[in-house]
């Protein structure tokens, strides 16, 4: 025997009726191709289920409350509600960003501990003290306006104040200061990194 | 080994059978008996009766 199978159409007018199975109906009906359309733009299971029924739940309301204008495009109406929730989740997740913690992706790699363990503080100390021995071995003038710069925060024209020069030479002492001090470092293969 | 930064395409998992689970029908099916629109001079109020 044929099963008679009812339009959306019909479906909708009996479900206002009162006809709960209807509405049953409707979903069994629409259910993958909704749920896979929600599915297709979120790529998230939990989501996805979220806004079906969000969007299920604005129909049934819809329908209730009389609202609903059929002009045979039920599909295409649910499809909008179910688009634009999918929409205004985008909204609120860009307003409040989140950080997912699925597959592969640990957010621990990503967020690590900024301050130093005992080991880094170790190393940090010992390059420290290898640049001091560096500067040690340059040539007096360059040595005391390095010093100032770096060491005591001076601009150059407090350090040409100081030294009694003016601040083009003190800028070409720094500028053969540092020229000088990677000489040495690559000249002996130093490595001054953490 | 090199490490793939390519990202698994999302395709795949489109074209599978995808529905909702049971629970979301269910719930669904369940709010619809339970909600009841009122009208009342031109208002309507919405109550849900469990």
């Amino acid at each position: 025997m044929k099963k008679i199978t009812n339009t959306d159409a019909v479906l909708v007018s009996a479900y206002i009726e009162g006809d709960e199975s209807a509405l049953s109906d409707l979903v069994t009906r629409h259910k993958q191709r909704i749920f896979s359309f929600i599915y297709s733009k979120v790529f998230d299971r939990d989501v996805t289920e979220d806004i079906f029924q969000d969007t299920f739940i604005k129909v049934i309301r819809t329908l209730k409350r009389g609202a609903y204008n059929e002009e045979g495009k039920f599909l295409p109406w649910v499809m909008r509600i179910a688009h634009n929730l999918v929409i205004d989740h985008f909204r609120k997740n860009n307003r409040m960003p989140k950080f997912e913690n699925s597959g592969d992706f640990n957010i621990f790699s990503v967020l690590s501990d900024s301050s130093l363990n005992a080991e880094k503080s170790m190393i940090k100390g010992q390059v420290e003290n290898d640049v001091r021995r560096l500067i040690e071995e340059l040539p007096e003038d360059q040595k005391t306006v390095l010093m100032m710069r770096i060491y005591r925060d001076m601009s150059f024209k407090e350090i040409s104040e100081q030294t009694g020069v003016s601040i083009n030479t003190a800028l070409g002492r720094m500028r053969y200061a540092l020229i000088n001090l990677r000489k040495v470092i690559d000249k002996h293969n130093i490595i001054l990194t953490n | 080994m090199q490490k793939i930064y390519s990202e698994t395409s999302h395709q795949e998992c489109v074209n599978e059978k995808l529905a909702p689970k049971e629970e979301t029908i269910k719930f669904l099916l369940d709010y619809s008996k339970a909600l009841s629109v009122i009208d009342y001079n031109k208002l309507k109020f919405e109550a849900l009766l469990n």
